[in-house]
């Protein structure tokens, strides 16, 4: 797989061949003196480099998945696993549940946040084979048995949490994860407990409105 | 009239289903036999591409087809091309794409592909290029925008020369304007400020990425994509796809963030379709956060020169901006333009020069970003306006309200007229609720290591269009159908523009059916879902359909129950006899006399100046109901501005240059309010985005390879929780426009722009007036200037720390 940034190898074959003076790039216009001063701008040799395929969330083809029963919202749920696969591709694309946003595949935004045995954690960052024998909750799991809303979700329509919603279903189960260990939270506290969540939106103050609407209203 | 919906808040009807994970965003779609797609992309920022290599590539398990430049549509440069034939133009340049049974097995054949690319010089800084002699990021140019041709330019060597290293040189532009006497203009001025700054761009980072997923079905390609309008994109993505528009079915039910970056759809879109054509499956084209990086876009930086001469009053006598635009390889946007005319607007130069270049960079494309140009100019310009209040020793407040717009005022080049301008009557509001003359004694209060920062911000972006089509149905079954083409990018301004209509026609809310998502539901002709055009744009044109749908509710009524259709009105849902109330027919009734009487009433006789895509939409519904169908042809003379001002309290750590926002107000000028909460959401959602625009977040470039060094959203830091004041408050001037029926004006753009400006101008004055003349004002920046270390950056270098 190629990393999101060339290999050094071919970042260093490929400025070698380019003039000193672009490599020490003192001032710009120190910079132009020296293209110009060089007489050309660039090496006639050809680089044969492989290109940047980005980000695959799979293992190669040809590896052995295995059979695993995970416990997804209340239910044992048997499928094949890659050693290598993380819980968000298992959800989206082997159990059905796109709700659970994959927004960086990096930890950096919390979109995939599900509940593992009742605390908040990115799904794109933890292994699937890891988390068998504990308590998976996603979105799909948080309304009650008979679909009615759960507090948190009701508080968010009613302060109108979400803009475009992507990142809504990791900030509604940050919130239901940090209600369950502290159910009257300050906001101060809340914003720590979900500041793991990020919104491009920037749609916090509704967030956490809601967040403390459902805390007073549960 | 009084209205029983507008101004008032309820629930929109898609929220559930983002609280429940329901919402299906384009990746959540699956079809049987779905193939995966993934693109291979430049590893250089600027590089010919000799040879191709694909034959390893084609014997990998699981490769279904590659798709190439020469399968897929060509435009004429600087137009982004799908994909990329002979040069590529930046580090993550798509140059071909992979089919494979798995993300993974295409994965394996973009490793198996060898390319020889030739090297060629690249630049990351505009003022590279227009040195003589300097790098071009394309081999055909340098410099082009819309309506400026792809050339080269090159300012002299004297022009540099003529200026010390941290003013900008002011060569050959590629356009200029001005009004008045500028020169007139300085010399009667008491103060004159000449400041060069950098206003930086940033990526969009939108949560959703912009992954594409299509097949098709009976000659038509089905596109599921992240798109933030809807009906007015679909042109150009059958343009990019190579189809007719009635070829394409586009769902875009929900999209994860726009920003600007997905408003008329975007070249991948065709990726997808077509590698699905040609394969013969259907065809997901996941995009990764780095991939969106490169592929998504970018609001351009400026590398600026502001010269101000004002009078001892503080008005402002004479305007000279120059603005060098970083737009990135492609055509980018015009955001130098709405700069300019910014300017003009805001401070109402009594006489101004504009000139401007926009430079192409082997950088990832720039493209519009909420309140392009307006919003990264305005903080780097506020500060230079407290600067010239500190100087002439007047309020700061004071100086914006004197050379505030009203609404008799003029903008632009060409001194345009304005629709209506209440910015002076937001700053008196902001200036109550924020209690400013009590705060800005507070300015530079030291409190341990803390000092405090008072600021004020405005912004700017026009906020209004017209010429659209509404279209409305009502059934048998008494239903009213709205349908809307505006697309949802989480303003839900489709659904509070569509209270209009139902305001309109005395319908109850719960009973409407809001028809949207789907080209296949019949969907009119809309404005696009940027620009903060929506709710002023659609509220006319639901106004104009409703106005038509009470002329033929009325006029059924009368050929039912006699009389004419004057001798009716609009009841509960039902049409009602004005002098004998028990006379009247429901709505059901009525649609089905409409059935019966066919032509304009059914749908099958239409206005001869709507839309062809809006004809072909009602053709879907024809004789189902009673259909309403109008364009917009009310009138509008002028630009349509949206303003707002925001209000800052900070406390800068001195020791750590953290700033802790300790409260921000915002007051918009929109008009009429048709959504509360959804009012409130965009002004605070904008202000916590000027957060990131002011403060935090940077575009970086390594300039000696091309290569993104911020690319992710962990290196961007946009802002999170901890980042922003637990609450932005907001208020309205609710001073309805007199050119839209409703009085509604747009406003989701300047939020942003008042609010950076808002921060920036707080920094400055926590710091004595210190001006920075460069955006973000990073955490090292404050720190360096507080212990007098010099800054990592040189004056106006741009894409760099």
């Amino acid at each position: 797989m190629t990393d999101l940034i060339p290999d050094h190898d071919t970042i260093a074959t490929c400025d070698a061949d380019r003039p000193a003076s672009v490599s020490t790039r003192a001032s710009r216009r120190e910079f132009i003196k020296g293209v110009i001063a060089s007489g050309v701008a660039v090496s006639a040799a050809g680089y044969v480099v492989v290109g940047r395929g980005g980000e695959v969330f799979a293992q190669a083809a040809g590896t052995v998945t295995r059979l695993v029963t995970l416990n997804v919202n209340g239910r044992d749920r048997p499928v094949d696993v890659l050693p290598n696969e993380t819980l968000i591709h298992t959800l989206r694309y082997k159990l059905g549940l796109t709700g659970t946003k994959l927004g960086c595949d990096h930890s950096e935004c919390g979109n995939c946040t599900v509940m593992l045995d009742d605390v908040a954690s990115y799904s794109c960052s933890t292994l699937t084979h890891s988390v068998r024998g504990r308590k998976i909750v996603t979105i799909e799991g948080i309304e009650g048995p008979n679909g009615e809303l759960h507090p948190v979700q009701k508080a968010m329509v009613e302060e109108l949490g979400p803009q475009c919603g992507f990142c809504t279903p990791g900030q509604v189960v940050s919130a239901v994860a940090l209600l369950k260990h502290n159910p009257k939270p300050t906001v101060e506290e809340a914003r720590i407990a979900m500041s793991g969540n990020l919104c491009r939106c920037g749609a916090y103050d509704h967030y956490l409105k809601a967040v403390m609407r459902a805390a007073r209203e549960a | 009239m009084a209205y029983k919906l507008i101004g008032k808040n309820f629930t929109p009807v898609d929220v559930v289903a983002k609280v429940t994970g329901r919402a299906k965003y384009a990746e959540d779609f699956r079809a049987e036999r779905m193939a995966f797609c993934k693109t291979l992309s430049s590893p250089m920022p600027h590089a010919r591409i000799r040879n191709i290599d694909t034959s390893a590539a084609l014997k990998v398990p699981g490769v279904l087809g590659i798709l190439t430049a020469d399968d897929v549509p060509q435009f004429p440069p600087p137009q982004p091309p799908i994909l990329s034939k002979d040069e590529v133009l930046y580090v993550g340049h798509p140059i071909l794409a992979v089919a494979a049974e798995s993300e993974a097995a295409a994965a394996d054949a973009i490793e198996a592909i060898k390319i020889d690319f030739e090297q060629l010089p690249h630049v990351t800084d505009p003022l590279e290029s227009l040195f003589p002699g300097g790098p071009n990021a394309r081999s055909n140019g340098n410099v082009a925008a819309a309506q400026i041709n792809l050339q080269t330019l090159k300012w002299e060597a004297s022009d540099f020369a003529a200026v010390t290293e941290d003013q900008l040189p002011a060569g050959k532009p590629a356009e200029e304007w001005s009004y008045g006497d500028v020169e007139a203009g300085f010399k009667a001025a008491k103060l004159v400020l000449d400041e060069s700054f950098v206003a930086g761009g940033y990526p969009h980072h939108s949560m959703e990425t912009r992954t594409a997923f299509a097949y098709w079905e009976g000659g038509k390609c089905i596109l599921h994509g992240s798109n933030q309008s809807h009906t007015s994109a679909v042109p150009n993505i059958a343009r990019l796809i190579g189809i007719p528009p009635e070829q394409l079915v586009f769902v875009a039910e929900f999209c994860g963030g726009g920003f600007g970056s997905k408003i008329p759809g975007y070249p991948n879109m065709a990726i997808a379709a077509l590698m699905s054509k040609k394969i013969g499956r259907p065809v997901m084209h996941r995009i990764s956060r780095n991939e969106e990086y490169a592929i998504g876009s970018a609001r351009p930086s400026f590398q600026g020169r502001a010269k101000l001469g004002f009078g001892a009053d503080g008005r402002l006598l004479a305007a000279d901006l120059y603005l060098v635009q970083e737009t990135g390889p492609h055509q980018g946007a015009g955001d130098f333009r709405s700069a300019g005319a910014c300017l003009s607007m805001l401070y109402q130069p009594v006489a101004m020069r504009y000139r401007a270049v926009p430079v192409l960079t082997n950088t990832p494309p720039t493209g519009p970003q909420r309140g392009p140009g307006e919003n990264q100019f305005v903080p780097a310009l506020e500060p230079i306006m407290d600067k010239a209040a500190r100087e002439l020793g007047i309020d700061r407040l004071a100086i914006r309200k004197l050379n505030a717009p009203e609404s008799s005022s003029k903008i632009g080049s060409d001194r345009g007229p304005l629709t209506s301008a209440f910015i002076k009557e937001a700053l008196d509001k902001g200036a109550g609720l924020f209690n400013w003359d009590e705060r800005k004694q507070r300015s530079g209060q030291r409190n341990g290591t803390k000092v405090t920062g008072i600021g004020v911000g405005q912004g700017y972006h026009s906020a209004g269009s017209n010429g659209f089509d509404g279209l409305l149905r009502i059934t048998p079954d008494g239903k009213l159908h709205i349908h809307t083409g505006v697309g949802n990018l989480g303003t839900y301004s489709h659904s509070a523009t569509a209270r209009v209509a139902a305001d309109i026609l005395n319908y109850s809310w719960d009973n409407a059916i809001i028809e949207r998502g789907d080209t296949r539901r019949g969907l009119p002709w809309n404005s696009n879902q940027a620009g903060s055009l929506t709710a002023s744009t659609q509220s006319r044109t639901m106004y104009v359909a409703a106005v038509d749908m009470k002329e033929k509710l009325t006029d059924i009524a009368a050929q039912m129950l006699g009389g004419t259709a004057a001798d009716y009105d609009l009841g509960d849902e039902k049409v009602v006899s004005k002098t004998d109330p028990s006379k009247s027919i429901t709505y059901a009734q009525a649609a089905q006399k409409a059935i019966e009487l066919g032509g304009k009433y059914a749908g099958k006789e239409l206005p001869k100046d709507i839309n062809p895509l809006t004809k072909g939409s009602v053709e879907m519904i024809a004789g189902t109901g009673l259909i309403a169908v109008a364009k917009d042809n009310l009138p509008r003379v002028g630009i349509t501005p949206g303003l707002t001002t925001t209000f800052a309290e900070i406390e800068l750590d001195t020791e750590t240059g953290k700033i802790e926002i300790k409260d921000m107000l915002c007051v918009a000028d929109c008009g009429t309010v048709l959504h509360p909460l959804g009012l409130g959401h965009q002004i605070a959602g904008g202000n916590v985005m000027g957060i990131g625009l002011a403060h935090l977040e940077r575009h970086v470039y390594d300039p000696k390879l091309g290569i993104p060094t911020t690319q992710g959203i962990e290196r961007s830091k946009p802002p999170t929780y901890l980042d922003v004041p637990i609450e932005v408050r907001w208020a309205a001037v609710e001073k309805p426009d007199p050119q839209n029926p409703i009085g509604v004006k747009g406003v989701g753009e300047p939020v942003q722009g008042s609010g950076a400006a808002a921060i920036t101008s707080a920094i400055s004055d926590a710091l004595g007036g210190h001006l920075f003349n460069r955006t973000p004002v990073s955490l090292d920046m404050i720190l360096n200037h507080l212990n007098k270390r010099p800054q990592a950056h040189k004056p106006l270098q741009v894409n760099t720390v």
